[in-house]
């Protein structure tokens, strides 16, 4: 099922909690309870959601760590926050203060164009996003404990995220029915262990959950992730960025419960007033699409 | 006949909890709706986030679905499922069902850099031995009735009771491959 490691079997464990769940933006203390009420499984603490730092660009970095610490006091669910890719010094001040959780994070500017971090050298687990199965795998190798889309964060727009975890799926339909000779040269050409693609090819999955991520804004784009195979919901800009944020991420909890069941999901969806604005991706410039960025 | 047992499925691990079931010998059914639940001859509540799963059982009706079906009907907790089976939690984060008569702490060794793997010692049935307990974000029972029968400790923490038809665990039985603990709640209750 795991690694043998208990270390590594502590950190996937908490992510298998989260399953079936929604993992909600929020800025600050005040949202995060509004969250917390809501039925939120955890919330990712940062100090711009992707939607404001796609607006007034600059260079995206670790939020205050006084500004995290200020809402792992308010919630008792779990917090996570986002470093830079490649950042490990951030990782390690955002173990230092005890999250429960580290989303290496394509949402921020990275701070190494070649190397991700050594996730298996840190006692926190992290998440990572990806738009196939070869950045999915990597990602773990590297110690991931989740993975997650990667979307195009700060848009309110389905269809990147909807892209990649259908891309995920169906190479792992194409690994199951691959010889074990034919695994060796596909493990090569996605740069990836055997022993970890050999997993896949037997279990049909991932061997950590895989959530989604990067642009959902309605229930229904809730339920459409998990019908295609999500295990659990990232909500960024989606929820502060509506007219009535409490309301929107309540209808996002129970669609996600109740995914298998349209009815509860219509029910859920009416009267949320207005969605965040969203965005066509083909009018962000190629130089700002934020799933680009990891390898 | 095999026992039928449901696993909660409102949010949580309950495939995993499904997968320890069927390593037994048992069928299992995830359960999400209070039909669902009277198909059923036990119940599993998961590991999760408790605060959501004391949610999502209210929203559903779940909450007197569940209180109704342990009359009859034996019911199983770990972690979050121990939580929102307790009669009292210290924070008063949620209204828990009050199925199994014990005070509860949340997150009572830490947050997750707190998290650990060790060895619960199974003190009722010596023959059970040892168990891997994994123990994520877990809670303490600080308190218990009179009925309250201690079946695993880890050092002087209480992590596994019992009353005549609850079963709790602190840590997550449904983490590891070893289904004993399963085994235990599907002959015993």
């Amino acid at each position: 099922m795991f690694g043998e490691e208990k270390e590594y079997r502590l950190k996937v464990g908490l992510a298998e909690m989260l399953k079936g769940g929604v993992i909600m933006d929020v800025t600050n203390p005040d949202q995060a309870k509004i969250a917390e009420e809501a039925g939120a499984v955890a919330v990712m603490a940062l100090e711009r959601i992707p939607a404001d730092i796609r607006v007034q660009g600059g260079v995206a970095r670790m939020s205050d760590p006084e500004m995290i610490a200020g809402i792992m006091d308010v919630v008792s669910i779990p917090v996570m926050a986002k470093c830079r890719i490649g950042h490990f010094a951030e990782a390690q001040i955002l173990q230092a203060i005890g999250v429960d959780f580290i989303d290496e994070s394509e949402v921020l500017t990275p701070a190494d164009e070649q190397f991700h971090v050594d996730k298996n050298e840190f006692k926190v687990p992290f998440v990572c996003g990806c738009r196939n199965l070869g950045e999915a795998l990597r990602r773990i190798g590297e110690g991931a404990a989740m993975i997650r889309t990667k979307g195009e964060p700060g848009t309110g727009n389905i269809v990147e995220a909807v892209r990649h975890m259908r891309m995920v799926q169906s190479e792992i339909r194409e690994i199951k029915l691959l010889r074990s000779d034919e695994l060796s040269a596909k493990a090569r050409d996605l740069g990836v262990g055997m022993d970890i693609l050999h997993s896949v090819a037997e279990t049909g999955k991932l061997p950590v959950p895989n959530f989604a991520a990067g642009g959902i804004a309605t229930p229904a784009d809730a339920s459409l992730m998990m019908q295609l195979g999500a295990e659990t919901i990232f909500v960024g800009s989606g929820i502060f960025k509506s007219e009535d944020p409490a309301a929107r991420a309540k209808a996002i909890v129970t669609a996600v419960s109740n995914y298998r069941d349209p009815e509860i999901v219509a029910r859920v969806s009416k009267n949320l007033k207005e969605a965040m604005p969203g965005m066509e991706i083909s009018t962000i410039s190629e130089n700002e699409l934020m799933a680009k960025r990891g390898w | 006949m095999a026992w039928k047992i449901g696993v909660l499925a409102l949010q949580g691990d309950f495939a995993l909890h499904a997968e320890s079931i069927r390593r037994t010998g048992s069928d299992s059914l995830e359960v999400r709706t209070v039909e669902e639940l009277e198909g059923c001859d036990a119940l599993v509540i998961p590991g999760g986030e408790s605060t959501v799963l004391a949610k999502l059982l209210k929203e559903t009706g779940l909450d007197e679905g569940v209180r109704r079906f342990s009359d009859k009907h034996p019911v199983m907790g770990t972690c979050a499922g121990l939580i929102v089976l307790s009669s009292k939690v210290m924070d008063h984060s949620i209204a828990p069902l009050g199925l199994i008569d014990i005070t509860v702490v949340r997150n009572a060794y830490g947050r997750q850099m707190d998290s650990f793997i060790s060895e619960v010692a199974l003190v009722t049935d010596s023959s059970l031995g040892g168990f891997e307990g994994v123990f994520i974000r877990a809670p303490k029972i600080t308190g218990m009735g009179k009925d309250i029968e201690v079946l695993a400790q880890r050092g002087d923490d209480v992590v596994m009771v019992r009353n005549k038809s609850v079963l709790v665990t602190a840590f997550h039985p449904e983490l590891t491959m070893d289904s004993r603990i399963h085994t235990f709640f599907i002959d015993n209750f």
